[in-house]
């Protein structure tokens, strides 16, 4: 009897959801976003991108329908499943993801949707794929610009610590909290590290790593070992508050990432980069609008507005700082500057004068395109993802 | 000394005492009081944590089995994964079933799920690269071996705490417990040393999504055209759908249901009647965990066409719940499968998509498990009224 029951019980589910009834939306020319996140916004790396769409949403004048967020979606089949919730029932024409694990699943959306316009950040295969899936696009900015413009900063930091007599040349030792030993990850500490040895020459710096994207506690024990290692200044590519509040707590200066931590750390946050995903939104969103093609490996920089610096912290930041920043950041836009030139660093003491990267990513991971020229090393260049895996010379990988 | 005699024979001032079986109707009223009750708690701590009218968050949550409702609803996807989950952890709980109707405390089903999942996605892995390097391999035959492997892999990992268990009495619950520790790190060895991309992420993607090898151990859509949204779970809600029924006739009918039955009510009893208690152990708990590697198999080629150490998402452990709750029977555990997915469905929903309102929760995956785990506690804990009842002592006079 109780099998009936429970039997009639699901088919009175099931009835019910083919009764249930509802109206299709029409369809007309109001484009419908929507924003597929990893986290949500307790995470840095998703608040960013969240705000960013705030931001593109004023600038495009978007009603608030328009645009539907969907947070904690794990890399799996749940991120192909969110998509098709996007497409299906909220109309979406525009979907963006923001991890990097999301792509092969997002790619999955995209061949079953031709229509729709799939843009995956910091992705690698869209260039290799373009006859497969014509609906789907990467894109990054060259955040290794603003790593530098933040390393700087740091850079001034140590100098003011040095003058005042607080540490010797010789202990200026920055500490760094990493997630992953990923080229994204590598790229950005050691573009932070050739800023701030830019003014401060003797700078060394320590390098953590957390194996996880977002683990406050792992971020925290990760800030508080760095220091308790004489490191005076930390910095952080990970996605949790973890690092920056440790260092509030240790009263260490903090360069932070992803946006501004001044609110949670007023003592110790000097600045942050963080790649304003914003334009990217906008040049896709007027590109549909227009009915125009969307690039599909599409690469922002500092004069696009994609590589930005938070506001600076005057109570934690050196005199002069701002100034600094900005004389970089004129060289950039001259295009006098850059950040990987084989001049400024060694590899096991040698000059390196050819690198080739795996830009293609096949399935072996062979390394196929040169990336050195003219004695310097272009990063971002023949792929939006960074591929900067070098290990330089006065970085120290400590675990 | 002398009150203290007097108070020990007091009567207490509520007891338990154990129901007479209940009708039906009236069991199923108590867990539709205790459902209705569940709601009234969760609507009252969403009014008070969080402030929004609670029917906002019901039909966000609701939203999680339905999606948003549309002209097409019998088309619907969102209704389609959740029926494409609830066979999955239907299946699951089937292939424990037999295991916990022997009192073989077998926990270990996230791993043997696991492991089917991992041994389905190595050979997926293996033939789509020697596919894309040139080899000629049927693509139905990639499913074949596919299905064996992670069947005999699901098996093997079955198969040793019960061995174990038969040669020196070792206790199933923690070397079950133990198994799945190992599924999980090996799976994630695999995935970060063989199968991910080196220096950029540990994750491994879709599987053969590109190339020759394109489709290669996915699991055939049937009725594409006619069906889209069903085609991707047709076969296993079919699959699941078949071994409702094949787990009822064996366990009901069968002579091996029944020698597994009296192994489980009493093993003297199973031995004086002449059954081989480590055989009959040995093999249910081979089915098991076959089937446990079957369901791998499922989720690796029909669901998530990828592999990582989250596959099986804790579904090894809600089986348990439902098979349980269900009392071992296939046709309840179906309607229980579904009201877990459907919560969980549901509390996903709260946590990924912002209120009506458009405020979002701070805390949302969180509070969004809270209202799931109200909603069960009152479920289970309303077993307990359908099994008991409580006794209220008569008022009488105090004292003499």
């Amino acid at each position: 009897m109780k099998k009936i029951i429970s039997l009639l019980l699901l088919a009175v589910m099931m009835l019910s959801c083919f009764v249930a009834c509802g109206n299709e939306e029409e369809k007309n020319d109001v484009l419908t976003i929507g924003l597929i996140c990893l986290h949500d916004e307790n995470s840095t790396y998703d608040l960013n991108f969240i705000n960013a769409m705030k931001d593109a949403q004023k600038a495009l004048g978007l009603e608030d329908s328009q645009i539907i967020y969907k947070y904690n979606i794990p890399e799996g089949a749940e991120c192909t499943d969110a998509a098709t919730d996007l497409v299906e029932n909220y109309g979406c024409d525009i979907i963006f993801a923001n991890s990097f694990g999301h792509e092969t699943f997002l790619m999955e959306a995209a061949k079953k949707y031709p229509d729709v316009q799939f843009c995956h950040a910091t992705g690698t295969m869209a260039h290799t794929s373009t006859d497969i899936v014509k609906n789907f696009h990467n894109a990054f900015a060259s955040i290794y610009e603003g790593r530098y413009l933040a390393g700087i900063a740091a850079g001034m930091k140590l100098n003011e610590m040095i003058e005042s007599g607080e540490i010797t040349a010789e202990q200026a030792k920055m500490g760094y909290v990493g997630a992953f030993a990923y080229a994204e990850v590598k790229s950005g500490y050691t573009s932070f590290y050739l800023g701030a040895k830019s003014v401060c020459p003797t700078v060394t710096m320590d390098v953590k790593f957390t194996d996880s994207w977002y683990d406050e506690n792992k971020e925290k024990e990760a800030a508080l070992a760095l220091i308790e290692n004489d490191c005076v200044l930390i910095s952080q590519h990970a996605d949790s508050m973890g690092a920056p509040n440790a260092c509030e707590q240790a009263g260490v200066p903090n360069v932070s990432y992803n946006g501004s931590t001044v609110a949670a750390c007023p003592n110790t946050f000097i600045v942050s980069s963080r790649i304003d995903w914003s334009p990217y939104y906008q040049y896709v969103y007027n590109c549909v609008k227009e009915n125009k093609e969307i690039a599909v490996d599409w690469c922002g920089g500092i004069s696009e507005g994609s590589v930005v610096l938070t506001d600076i912290n005057d109570k934690a930041a050196a005199e002069g700082t701002k100034e600094a920043i900005d004389a970089a950041i004129a060289e950039f836009k001259a295009g006098t500057l850059h950040v990987f030139d084989t001049k400024n660093f060694t590899v096991a003491g040698e000059t390196i004068t050819s690198f080739k990267a795996d830009v293609d990513t096949d399935a072996n991971y062979e390394a196929d395109t040169e990336v050195v020229e003219d004695g310097i090393f272009y990063e971002s260049k023949y792929r939006s993802a960074p591929y900067f895996t070098l290990d330089i010379d006065g970085i120290n990988i400590i675990g | 000394m002398k009150k203290q005699i007097i108070s020990g024979t007091h009567e207490p001032f509520a007891h338990i005492i154990k129901r007479e079986k209940m009708p039906w109707w009236k069991e199923w009223g108590v867990r539709l009081c205790a459902i209705a009750l569940s709601l009234v708690v969760c609507a009252i701590v969403i009014k008070l944590v969080i402030g929004v009218p609670p029917t906002a968050l019901f039909s966000k949550f609701a939203d999680g089995l339905l999606g948003r409702m549309r002209a097409d609803i019998p088309q619907n996807h969102q209704f389609w994964l959740t029926m494409g989950d609830t066979s999955i952890l239907l299946l699951i709980a089937l292939a424990i079933t037999p295991a916990f109707k022997m009192r073989f405390w077998n926990i270990g089903a996230e791993g043997q799920v696991l492991i089917g999942s991992l041994a389905s996605a190595w050979m997926m892995i293996t033939i789509g690269k020697y596919v894309n390097a040139g080899g000629v391999f049927p693509r139905w035959l990639t499913l074949v071996v596919m299905l064996v492997v992670a069947m005999i892999a699901g098996a093997i990992w079955a198969l040793l705490p019960a061995y174990f268990k038969n040669k020196w009495n070792t206790n199933e619950t923690l070397f079950t417990l133990m198994m799945n520790y190992i599924a999980i790190q090996l799976t994630a060895y695999c995935c970060t040393e063989f199968w991910s991309k080196k220096n950029t992420s540990n994750n491994v993607g879709v599987i053969n999504s590109e190339g020759k090898a394109m489709g290669y151990g996915w699991l055939p859509t049937p009725l594409k055209e006619s069906f889209p949204k069903v085609s991707e779970w047709l076969i296993i809600i079919a699959v699941a759908v078949v071994f409702s029924l094949l787990i009822h006739i064996y366990l009901k009918y069968s002579k091996q249901g029944y020698e597994l039955s009296v192994v489980g009510e009493s093993e003297n009893t199973a031995r004086y009647v002449g059954i081989n208690v480590p055989k009959v152990v040995l093999r249910t708990m081979i089915i098991s965990g076959a089937l446990c590697g079957l369901v791998g198999f499922l989720l690796v080629s029909g669901d998530q066409h990828s592999i990582s150490t989250t596959i099986v998402d804790g579904r090894g452990f809600t089986a348990i719940m439902v098979s349980w709750i269900s009392k071992f029977n296939p046709f309840a555990m179906a309607a229980v499968a579904f009201m877990f997915v459907f919560l969980e469905h549901g509390a996903a929903q709260i946590a990924s998509v912002p209120l009506p309102n458009g405020q979002r929760l701070s805390g949302a995956e969180e509070f969004s498990s809270i209202l799931t785990a109200i909603i069960i506690f009152f479920i289970i804990g309303c077993e307990f009224f359908i099994n008991y009842k409580v006794v209220f002592r008569k008022f009488s006079k105090k004292g003499e």
